[in-house]
């Protein structure tokens, strides 16, 4: 039975966030009998609300609050006000994401020390390994029900990954399977088994995809100390003289202001809106926001290195049946510089419906080259680059100087230009995506340029010294001892993997942490 | 979309022959007589929406595609436009220079211009303008977002309500 706490209750640890890092936290505080409130920018929809209908589906979910964007990036271009493809909604981007669940690599841990300097590049090694995460790693997949883990089988192969299978081992790729999913495969922990519904980005209908909505929230409430409060956007995180957190301020669902009283505050809006609240928070004692000692909030930010292929063959493939991204190719997610760039990516397979296609196969495009492009979709088979995009320090978020939203606080701002490892690892991997498809006898092949992103990291950033970033390894920031961050913001680099298991990782060690730290009263 | 019949009292009708189909204007409406549908035009002049469908038509060209369907997308526009003096305005304006440029380069207006390459040629040169780039973006939901247009292109659109494709085919690729 969900929990009803008071605006007045300063023993509470309040979490700004219900996705991966929020309702993940939430859910592990609550069952420590940690009494916890997660205060969701936007609404409640459960599986029955989902729709099988891609724009509509966009305007129910997408995060669309007014941002705006600068850079040489070609999003900046395309979609100035649309800098990401996130979720406004309980449960946050567990709601879209596709549901891949990869453990970064050992190196992506300590960049710094293994690619050495890159010039422009604000690499440095985290401050924790992967020996360290590893217990954590394990328990989150067993949480989300990862395939390929924990005895669980894979998914079968829909006909996107046929043709992408075929291709890559023609080529001579070794790793290549329907990839490590949070999609159920059988029925699992209360959940259903998937249908190959092909929806997966617009909220599974079936429960099969794991989602903080459906697993973690649920189980926390059930344990009578979480509570979720929808629709309560938080404006401003309140500290005393000492320096210390000691609330937040919000609006509810009627517009009206509230004030909850916190004994921590953990703040998990993704990594556009978290370093937004953290500047926005700024006082006269702390007047570059909160938690900004070292200058670094909202800076590092990155989007992971991304773009499509997708490629027409002679022959039908219908590549919407099915799970939006069972498929994968792992091989060139190695560190290996003669491929003229540092760090690695990997190729996931992928497919988007008609509208969306027209949106996005390419921005702005039009003419007989575009439409012939578009009338071969049925014979279209499609995939997805995920790598490691270099952090720099000038790709951040800001508050824009003007621009205000509808409770009159400044909107952020994000700048982005792709870094030259950045460029050289798309060309690899374009070339490379192109080549699989031509393997298998695709008569034409076509590179997207990426979409707004819905990777989004780095901006508040883990450190072992504070002068180099927000928070500790631990998510707790090195400024504020009660203030945490616990969504990808904390990432030091970004690796080749997509980031939704290393986020949960991170929140379920945070809440061992976090719950020994009140238990000795340091927080 | 109504079957709308060109009536006696009707003050005004001609005949222009587009480069795509025989389209019958009247004081208020957009006919095709052959698909047999009819537009009521609200918020713009029946000339500046036949002019609009054809040039959606040479945006985003499907030949295999009746002009029901660009008629449609077209109608979008000319809906807001009634409520909106700006959009309308913007819209006027640039069928006005659309025309202008045709008449300038091949003496008729833009939908009596014979070859679709000629037309693309126009709208190059204005594809920066406002005016191109909100047709352009609104025919991306205008056009591809019609329901009735997914199976021509091979999309079956839903499916968590036909139980999805686990039994459907998801897996049936057998040219490999």
């Amino acid at each position: 039975m969900a929990a009803k706490f008071d605006l007045t209750d300063n023993g509470l640890v309040v979490i700004v966030g219900s996705g991966a890092g929020g309702g993940t936290l939430g859910h592990e505080l609550a069952r420590k009998g940690i009494k916890t409130v997660i205060l969701e920018a936007g609404p409640r929809y459960e599986m029955e609300d989902f729709v099988n209908d891609e724009w509509e589906s966009f305007a129910q979910l997408a995060w669309t609050d007014m941002r705006t964007t600068s850079g040489n990036w070609r999003v900046a271009r395309d979609f100035p006000n649309l800098p990401a493809w996130i979720v406004k909604a309980v449960g946050g981007t567990t709601v879209h994401w596709a549901g891949a669940s990869l453990r970064f690599q050992e190196h992506e841990f300590k960049t710094k020390t293994v690619y050495g300097s890159v010039k422009g590049a604000n690499l440095l090694d985290w401050p924790l390994t992967l020996a360290e995460l590893e217990p954590y790693y394990a328990q989150a997949e067993d949480k989300m029900g990862v395939t390929r883990t924990h005895g669980i089988a894979g998914l079968p192969g829909n006909n996107n990954f046929k043709v992408f299978q075929a291709g890559a081992k023609k080529l001579g790729y070794q790793e290549v399977h329907t990839g490590h999913m949070a999609i159920n495969s059988e029925q699992r922990d209360d959940r259903g088994a998937c249908q190959q519904i092909g929806f997966c980005f617009q909220g599974c209908k079936s429960g099969a995809k794991w989602s903080t909505l459906i697993a973690e929230i649920p189980k926390g409430e059930e344990t009578g100390n979480l509570e979720v409060r929808p629709q309560s956007h938080v404006i401003k995180i309140e500290h005393n003289a000492a320096g210390k957190v000691t609330g937040v301020v919000y609006v509810d669902k009627d517009g009206a202001v509230q004030r909850q009283k916190a004994r921590a505050v953990a703040v998990a809006g993704n990594s556009i809106e978290t370093p937004r609240l953290l500047l926005n928070s700024a006082t006269s004692k702390f007047p570059n926001g909160l938690a900004n000692s070292s200058g670094q909030v909202g800076k590092n930010y990155m989007r992971h290195v991304t773009g499509s292929v997708y490629g027409i063959f002679e022959r039908p493939v219908h590549m919407y049946r099915g799970t939006t991204m069972a498929g994968i190719m792992r091989d060139e997610a190695r560190h290996d510089p003669s491929r003229g760039f540092v760090g690695g990516y990997e190729f996931e397979t992928l497919s988007l419906g008609l509208p969306f296609m027209a949106a996005f196969l390419n921005p702005g495009g039009w003419g007989r080259g575009f439409t012939t492009a578009l009338e071969a979709y049925e014979n279209m088979a499609g995939m997805w680059i995920v790598g490691e995009d270099m952090p720099q320090e000038k790709n951040r978020v800001t508050l824009d100087p003007t621009a205000k939203d509808k409770m009159a606080m400044p909107v952020a701002s994000v700048h982005f230009d792709d870094h030259p490892n950045d460029v050289a690892m798309r060309a690899h991997a374009w070339r490379q995506g192109q080549a699989i498809y031509k393997a298998v006898g695709a008569t034409k092949t076509m590179s997207t340029p990426p979409y707004p992103s819905t990777h989004n990291l780095g901006t508040c950033r883990m450190s072992e010294k504070p002068r180099d970033g927000v928070v500790n390894k631990f998510g707790q920031t090195h400024d504020i001892p009660n203030l945490f961050i616990s969504d990808g913001s904390q990432f030091t680099t970004g690796g080749a993997e997509n980031p939704t298991l290393t986020i949960v990782t991170l929140a379920i060690r945070q809440a061992d942490n976090l719950a020994d730290m009140m238990t000795k009263k340091v927080v | 979309m109504r079957v709308s019949k060109p009536a006696g009292g009707v003050s005004r009708r001609s005949f222009v022959k587009s480069s795509s189909a025989s389209l019958i204007l009247t004081a208020t409406a957009v006919i095709h007589p052959i698909e047999a549908w009819g537009l009521e035009a609200k918020g713009l002049a029946p000339a500046a929406v036949q002019t609009l469908i054809q040039a959606s038509r040479d945006i985003y060209p499907h030949d295999r595609l009746a002009d029901r369907f660009y008629a449609l997308a077209v109608k979008d526009f000319d809906t807001k436009t009634a409520a909106d003096p700006k959009l309308k305005a913007l819209f006027e304006e640039g069928v006005a220079k659309l025309d202008a440029a045709a008449r300038a380069a091949h003496g008729v207006p833009y939908v009596q211009v014979g070859w679709e390459e000629e037309r693309v040629a126009l709208l190059k040169r204005i594809e920066t303008t406002p005016f191109f780039k909100t047709l352009r973006s609104g025919l991306v939901t205008g056009l591809y977002n019609q329901k009735e247009l997914w199976p021509l292109f091979g999309y079956e659109g839903s499916s968590a309500d036909k139980g999805g494709y686990i039994d459907r085919g998801f897996d049936d690729l057998t040219w490999l």
